[in-house]
């Protein structure tokens, strides 16, 4: 682990209102993650992993208190600054794949580059190890509705590193995986977090999934319980 | 690939919605194309007309005739460079569905007002020169396939002569075109006199009179001193530019204006909510996907823009397929009539405002889109999934 955390929430809370009823998520949710830190979070419905994740992810905004990534605020950044700031740090997996289904796979990859300042020619390079890293290379021409759920998943991969983030924030990506293709989604993201040394934070129902992370944690009532750690 | 690779494929994502858009926004542009080039036809008239050059008729209207006698009190007005006359012999060839728009007038005068008129070597003189020589134009000799020489009756339908009827036989001995292709070369004239003389009434009437001013800036001062000559007579007169009787002229069928007008707004108008509809829903369908783009990254204003200009691509292209089906037609029909409509074409600006209205319809069409596209929440448009 190195000295600084990459994230460091501080008395993290989150409440919505629905009508003249407010919900409280989480109330003063406190946690660092480290650089190449593997957590999975699992909990009941509803505990809020999800918006943690969007909360990591910058896509959400708390109701008080901080997230910091690498020193930014990431909570008191403006839209625009979050955007740009989503585009160089953060790669996003979710459940069902969200794959643009008029591109192939190899343009779904690239969309996170055109935020880039990179040649076509970087891209192409680019988009070619992104696929090779998660062994999709030779579907690099089909549409999504022409690959199977689990390829589908690789290419979601493929796009959410392409772009070489530090942060992988996957949510349920096994969700709609059979077994069989749900080992091979969680090998390659094992592969990625040891290898290339990426974080990741993923939100799992799936016991069996979390196994994969070094570090499991359990969202309960608003508060983390630690239920393992094992460096892999 | 770039932006514009993600605005096309999304354009055409779904086909058949694609192609039915097209086609409708294709409808609407194809008839802004055809009426706006059957306007500017129809309008030429006033366009084409000299600045100078005023038109002179009886002030009950211009059917009704005055006499010859004012021809040459008009002649004599301080500012007039040149006048001539003309009637309307209303005539046409061996068949009254055969129509011939036909004037009598003094040849050499004539050509005089209207140096426009192009003519082949020594056949203008001819013209002048032969009291029964007919100046055909060349559109309505192609027409009916008539050549210098050629003898033929023209009948007209208002018109008897004192044997009783009402055949005019002429010699071809000239045939004309107008200095462009937008002046008019689609009518016959013969001698004002070859014709009073046969008349068995109305004789030595004119129809109107055709006046140049020695400069536009006179003809205020000319159009006043002619109608004072001539005020509280029987026949008095009303003058104007000819721009402005040629605009009356083209007014006495109605307002074509306002009924293009009417006719292109209501088809536009249509489009813009179909349209219109069509995109919203279209991009209410690609909720999620677009919460993805701006998960990935992407500014709002990227979006916004990408969706205006899908619109915009779908306006231009259905827009430019009317505007190429417009031209194609009416470049198919200009020939046919031409003796009719003469310089049937679509013109340019014609065709460059309809390729501004293609952007404008795009705008509008794929404002509201755009700024949906824009609001999209990610957390709720993702978790909707």
């Amino acid at each position: 682990m190195s000295e600084t955390p990459l994230y460091t929430l501080t008395d993290l809370s989150k409440r919505y209102t629905r009508g003249k009823e407010t919900i409280t998520i989480f109330e003063e949710l406190n946690m660092t993650i480290d650089q190449g830190d593997f957590i999975s979070i699992m909990g009941p419905s509803g505990s809020g992993k999800t918006t943690l994740l969007n909360l990591l992810g910058g896509i959400d905004k708390p109701s008080g208190g901080a997230v910091d990534c690498e020193g930014v605020r990431v909570d008191q950044l403006s839209q625009g600054k979050l955007a740009q700031w989503r585009a160089s740090h953060v790669g996003f997996i979710f459940q069902f794949y969200n794959l643009m289904p008029t591109l192939t796979a190899a343009q779904n990859v690239e969309l996170p580059l055109l935020l880039t300042k990179l040649s076509g020619r970087e891209r192409k390079q680019r988009v070619q190890t992104a696929l090779e890293i998660v062994g999709i290379a030779d579907r690099r021409g089909h549409r999504p509705r022409q690959l199977s759920g689990g390829q589908q998943q690789r290419v979601a991969i493929a796009r959410a590193i392409v772009a070489d983030p530090k942060v992988l924030l996957c949510d349920e990506p096994t969700g709609d995986l059979d077994r069989t293709s749900a080992d091979e989604i969680l090998e390659t993201l094992q592969l990625l977090n040891r290898e290339l040394n990426k974080t990741i934070i993923m939100v799992t129902h799936d016991p069996a999934a979390a196994e994969y992370a070094a570090r499991q944690l359990r969202l309960d009532k608003g508060r983390f319980v630690e239920s393992q750690a094992e460096m892999a | 690939m770039n932006d514009l690779t993600l605005i096309r494929k999304n354009v055409f994502r779904k086909k058949l919605r694609a192609i039915l858009l097209t086609f409708s926004i294709l409808i609407a542009f194809f008839i802004y194309g055809g009426l706006g080039a059957f306007y500017a036809v129809w309008n030429s008239g006033s366009e084409l007309a000299a600045e100078n050059r005023l038109v002179t008729v009886n002030r009950i209207n211009f059917t009704v005739s005055m006499p010859i006698a004012y021809y040459n009190r008009v002649q004599a007005v301080e500012g007039v460079e040149s006048a001539s006359h003309a009637n309307w012999f209303g005539g046409y060839y061996q068949d009254p569905t055969q129509q011939v728009q036909t004037f009598a007038v003094e040849p050499a005068s004539w050509l005089e007002v209207y140096p426009e008129l192009v003519f082949p070597p020594g056949q203008a003189e001819a013209f002048i020169n032969t009291r029964t020589c007919v100046a055909i134009g060349e559109d309505l000799a192609g027409l009916y396939g008539w050549s210098v020489g050629d003898r033929i009756p023209l009948l007209s339908n208002i018109w008897q002569k004192t044997d009783g009827t009402s055949s005019w036989e002429l010699d071809i001995c000239a045939i004309f075109d107008g200095e462009t292709d937008e002046y008019p070369a689609n009518y016959a004239m013969f001698h004002y006199d070859y014709y009073n003389e046969a008349l068995a009434f109305n004789r030595d009437q004119i129809g109107w009179m055709v006046i140049n001013t020695v400069s536009a800036e006179q003809n205020q001062i000319v159009i006043d001193t002619i109608d004072g000559l001539f005020a509280n007579s029987p026949a008095e007169t009303e003058t104007s530019t000819e721009a402005a009787f040629s605009e009356a002229f083209a007014n006495q069928f109605g307002n074509i204006a306002l009924i293009l007008l009417s006719v292109v707004g209501s088809s536009f108008v249509t489009i813009l909510i179909i349209v219109g509809f069509t995109l919203v829903t279209a991009i209410n369908e690609r909720t999620s996907e677009i919460a993805v783009m701006k998960t990935l990254g992407f500014p709002a204003p990227r979006i916004f823009r990408m969706v205006l200009a899908e619109s915009i691509l779908l306006a231009l292209i259905g827009g430019l397929l009317g505007l190429g089906l417009a031209y194609g037609v009416v470049s198919a029909l200009a020939a046919a009539v031409s003796a009719f409509l003469p310089g049937l074409s679509l013109p340019l600006d014609v065709f460059l405002t309809g390729v501004g209205l293609a952007v404008l319809l795009g705008l509008l069409t794929g404002l509201i889109p755009a700024i949906n596209a824009q609001r999209v929440d990610i957390v709720s448009a993702l978790g909707k999934q």
